[in-house]
């Protein structure tokens, strides 16, 4: 079941965006900032742990949930440290993602070498 | 008649078959969902194979979403698969990862650290600084009210 709508919900994000591409025509980066800051206000206002609840991974992996981690992140560390909190905790809620691409990204780099056009 | 920079896009759509953006929903779906669905089956092995609490088998399917992305960038296949699954390959952390690793190799001949060291946030830094911008104002609205 888990894995059903993991699924089901995970193809419903992803598909959202691309309508957004093909209606807009904008380059990938704005699609991404874009889930961002809509996860962080899913995130923000409780709804994206509703979407957590019955899509698992399929809300988790897209970047929209890595908003709503940023955003909760925020909001528990304001909570405890407040001004330092809010400006600390979603950058440490999200560490481990953002190092994990930054250094396997970067070995990625080093090892290959691009594909010749 | 002449293509301008404004006419163009027009051109381009009369010439696109109308069911192109059908076809490309459902190949967004299923690659999207796809991937989801592979984060759950890795998050469930690390739960019952390895005994992590969920919380954290769900980080840890994160990051090695992120290390087959960044492999598979290297190797050039995720770029091929996203010729097919739009924004089904872009949405997903797999897709941030990609735009991490992506800019890293392009500028790889311009040395490893004024090169691939420095383009490396080229794609993904508007969505760290956009993504950490609006997690202060949510924290800091959060200590409002």
């Amino acid at each position: 079941m888990n894995y059903l709508m993991s699924f089901i919900i995970g193809g419903i994000l992803c598909a959202i965006g691309q309508i957004f591409i093909d209606t807009f025509k904008k380059n990938n980066a704005y699609l991404l900032v874009m889930y961002v800051v809509s996860g962080v206000f899913l995130g923000f206002i409780g709804v994206y742990d509703k979407i957590v609840e019955i899509g698992y991974s399929g809300a988790t992996v897209p970047l929209l949930g890595f908003g709503n981690t940023l955003a909760k992140g925020a909001i528990e560390q304001a909570a405890e440290k407040g001004f330092m909190g809010a400006l600390s905790g979603g950058v440490m809620k999200t560490a481990p993602g953002v190092a994990a691409a930054l250094i396997f990204g970067y070995l990625a780099a080093v090892i290959f070498n691009p594909k010749s056009k | 008649m002449k293509y301008t920079k404004e006419n163009y896009q027009k051109v381009v759509d009369e010439f696109t078959p109308k069911n192109k953006k059908l076809k490309n929903f459902v190949l967004a779906y299923i690659f999207g969902g796809g991937i989801c669905l592979l984060g759950e089956i890795i998050k469930n092995i690390y739960v019952s194979v390895l005994n992590v609490p969920s919380d954290e088998a769900s980080v840890m399917s994160s990051v090695t979403l992120v290390a087959l992305s960044a492999l598979l960038t290297g190797l050039g296949v995720y770029d091929d698969l996203g010729k097919y699954g739009g924004a089904g390959t872009v949405v997903p952390i797999t897709g941030f990862a990609n735009s991490v690793v992506s800019p890293a190799l392009e500028y790889k001949r311009e040395g490893y650290i004024l090169g691939t060291a420095a383009n490396i946030f080229k794609l993904a830094g508007p969505v760290l600084l956009f993504g950490y911008f609006a997690s202060f104002i949510a924290g800091i609205l959060s200590l409002i009210f």
